[in-house]
């Protein structure tokens, strides 16, 4: 079954009722407004908030939840309910990359098991976990319906077929290489300007 | 020249092939050499196992490219395009040459697929060019009335393809029965059984028949608002299906009095889904689109009653809905002409596993399984023995080897204890541990689950267990006979067809694999040397080197032995990790 609990932190719900999101919140509640005057009082409207919300900040913060039953009237339960049913909905924040794994039929018989294991052992977390630099989180999937090119990862909108544990770890350390390398120029970039 | 034509395949599994990357070189270098030929996109081609696919059409003749990349992709440029020699080893199908993966082509029956990979999905004049839009336009012409054109689809002998298999023309009529003032039509492309992608290929490749194919369906039953149930999984498909509405809109035959035909006002949009297999069933698709947990309804009322917002509701499948236009225009009789007595027409599947020629292909029914394998296929990969195929993903069965010869139509699968499914078609060789695979799709169901029924939810999960038990040496006697009780009791417990078909891969299995569950539970061995720890790990003698490296590496310290001296795993200590195996560089590890 499908269960997925939120992590229990602090958060203040006057600053989610009243809209206003603190300066040290990563969520800005302001974004999500336009979204809500689209879709406030059609019927059907759940599912496309909570996608459009997860657009937004690539997870559904409480505190977004609990503005949109705010300004929408949709309970929280309700919403808590359909965000914890589908696998897309996430409740926590996620890597910059999202390593989706295919797990499906012509994968699983092409031994992606295998391949998924030396990635693991290689970034050092578990599906469904985030580096602890926040580059990649690792997600396990059910089809990507590339069966052909099996196995296959998705990293963003790019597709990897005929995987190796090699041949994914060397597209992961070809991520890495070029996040540290936008990541030099933008510090020099700082050094430059200041 | 300037007649040249150049396509390039552009789906998704293209894509992820890098044609993405063969569309800029191809159009780089025209623009540079200022090279006199049009550059065109299509979608999939159907040949997934050469892709990226370029194909080139000349006043010669037509040449398709395989596996091209940007190397060659130049090439072909230089030689066929500047100086008009095709490199006949590069070419996989060709009217001028003949094409070890003939049979691949000759074999198969393009009704669903028969525009992709023919034309630019992106494009409605391309689809018109083809014929698209000449059903509805027959209908507008011709005045056919919706009752007519439901009793053409009843003779067409078209089954639901999205593995149900109940008579489309049926599930029409009785929509149509009902008089109401709101009903709705819903395209089902929640394509989600792992192993199959025919749908997205249709999508991707051929929006407009889809288009086609629900604006009839929403005349014959009286519908007027329509809506695609597309996995979000699917982001090139949704792109091209949006594209593809707005051009129809924009060419009248979506919108207000469609055709002329006064009072038919048909509108649809696109409703993605947010990952939940049990979606593809009617009623938790419904209240999936009505915005709650996609959690299946009780049965009756059926949709056609009682269906989204609670009005008269008609849900088809990708593939159903793309036939529609083809047997408009053909008529009823061109399409029953294919396929078996009571299963007609042609099925799509998409063919994958241990496969040679792994790919889409469309059949007649009736075909045998073990024609689609190695006629179509080319055989297994590695000329390894033929095991077994899976037909119908997580809600199917595994049918063995000594039973290809079953036919492909829906009463003769189903006869195995397999079903027709949505298509996949994967194959297995010997390699593949049939217990494994069970545990495989359990896992899946167990997961996927929505939790409304006892059985579903706790039967899966305690045959999942036992599985998985099995596969790790820890069976016990007495396992086998209490899979198959729960089995019985989940599909007697459960609301609807994901709990109804969740022990098929269970059920198949054992009845045609019984020894492998009985070598790992008895003999704790797995005859397919796949389960881990039922594997035994030994270092051969002659062939190690005592290079050292197994021995590093160990986790437990089971090997012992002197450098340059063959080692010794020792088996008390032995975790089956397979690490050893996996850095020996001389082979000298066996496993059995």
């Amino acid at each position: 079954m499908r269960i997925e609990r939120i992590n229990k932190k602090e958060y203040t719900q006057e600053k989610a009722l009243t809209g206003i999101s603190s300066p040290e919140s990563i969520v800005d509640l302001k974004l999500i407004k336009p979204l809500l005057k689209k879709y406030k009082g059609k019927k059907g409207n759940l599912i496309p908030v909570l996608q459009g919300t997860q657009n937004i900040y690539g997870f559904i913060p409480e505190e977004a939840m609990l503005f949109i039953a705010r300004e929408t009237g949709i309970q929280v339960s309700d919403m808590y309910g359909v965000a914890t049913f589908y696998a897309q909905f996430r409740l926590k924040p996620v890597g910059k990359y999202i390593i989706k794994m295919c797990h499906g039929t012509a994968c699983h018989v092409q031994n992606v098991k295998a391949v998924t294991e030396d990635l693991q052992n290689f970034l050092g977390i578990k599906d469904g976990e985030t580096t602890p630099d926040n580059i990649f989180t690792l997600e396990t999937v059910a089809c990507l319906g590339c069966c052909s090119l099996a196995p296959v990862m998705m990293i963003g909108d790019d597709t990897h077929g005929k995987l190796s544990g090699k041949k994914a770890v060397d597209v992961i350390k070809e991520f890495r290489r070029k996040e540290t390398l936008s990541q030099k120029s933008k510090l020099t970039e700082n050094i430059s300007k200041n | 020249m300037a007649n040249t034509k150049v396509i390039v395949g552009l789906g998704s599994c293209g894509i992820a092939a890098g044609a993405g990357k063969v569309y800029d070189e191809l159009l780089r270098i025209r623009e540079a050499d200022n090279l006199d030929f049009e550059l065109k996109k299509t979608s999939c081609i159907g040949m997934c196992f050469k892709e990226p696919l370029v194909e080139i059409i000349d006043d010669t003749g037509s040449y398709l490219y395989g596996e091209v990349d940007i190397k060659k992709a130049d090439e072909i440029l230089e030689k066929h395009i500047q100086n008009f020699s095709p490199i006949k080893e590069y070419i996989v199908k060709s009217d001028k040459y003949e094409s070890v993966y003939k049979n691949y082509f000759d074999g198969q029956v393009k009704i669903t697929l028969r525009n992709c990979g023919n034309i630019n999905p992106e494009s409605i004049d391309d689809y018109e060019e083809s014929g698209g839009y000449e059903a509805i336009k027959k209908i507008g012409n011709e005045r056919i009335s919706a009752n007519e054109i439901i009793k053409t689809i009843l003779d067409s002998g078209l089954r639901g393809r999205g593995g149900g298999g109940f008579p489309t023309g049926l599930k029409w009529k009785f929509a149509n029965n009902n008089r109401s003032k709101d009903k709705y039509i819903i395209c089902n492309a929640d394509e989600g059984d792992p192993g199959a992608f025919m749908d997205r290929s249709v999508l991707e490749g051929d929006p407009h028949s889809e288009l086609e194919g629900m604006i009839i369906g929403a005349y014959s039953i009286g519908a007027t608002e329509g809506v695609i149930y597309c996995r979000a999984e699917y982001p090139l498909a949704i792109k091209r299906l949006n594209i593809a509405i707005i051009q129809a809109r924009e060419r009248g035959y979506l919108g207000k009095d469609i055709l002329g035909i006064e009072g038919f006002d048909f509108d649809l949009y696109i409703k993605e889904g947010a990952g939940a297999f049990v979606c593809g069933e009617e009623t938790a698709l419904i209240a999936s689109v009505e915005g709650e947990r996609g959690m299946p309804r009780k049965r009756p009322p059926f949709p056609a009653v009682s269906g989204l917002w609670r009005k008269p509701t008609n849900i088809n499948n990708v593939e159903t809905f793309a036939n529609i236009p083809w047997i408009i225009v053909n008529g009823a009789l061109a399409y029953a002409k294919y396929g078996t007595e009571k299963s007609k027409g042609t099925k799509v599947f998409a063919l994958t596993g241990k496969i040679k020629n792994g790919g889409l292909v469309e059949v007649p029914m009736g075909i045998t399984i073990k024609d689609i394998i190695y006629k179509l296929g080319g055989g297994i990969i590695g000329d390894k023995k033929f095991k077994a195929v899976q037909l119908g993903g997580p809600s199917g069965g595994c049918i063995p080897e000594y039973l290809s010869h079953t036919i492909v139509d829906y009463d003769s699968v189903n006869a195995t204890g397999a079903i027709m499914g949505s298509g996949g078609m994967v194959v297995m060789d010997e390699t593949t541990c049939m217990v494994d695979m069970a545990r495989f799709f359990l896992e899946f169901t167990c997961k996927e689950s929505c939790g409304k029924c006892t059985y579903c939810r706790v039967g899966t999960k305690r045959m999942l267990e036992i599985l998985t038990r099995i596969t790790q040496g820890e069976g016990k006697d007495g396992d086998i006979e209490k899979l198959e009780e729960l089995a019985y009791q989940i599909k007697d417990g459960s609301l609807c067809g994901l709990g109804q078909t969740a022990p098929n891969p269970v059920l198949t299995t054992i009845k045609y694999f019984r020894d492998e569950y009985e070598a790992h539970i008895r003999d704790k061995k797995c005859p397919s040397v796949y389960c881990k720890k039922l594997l035994t790990y030994e270092i051969i003698e002659e062939k190690c080197t005592g290079c050292m490296v197994c021995k590093r590496g160990c986790p437990t310290k089971a090997i012992t032995g002197e450098k340059k001296v063959p080692h010794i795993i020792h088996q008390e200590l032995c975790i089956q990790c397979g690490d050893c195996y996996s850095k020996c560089k001389f082979d000298s590890i066996k496993v059995f």
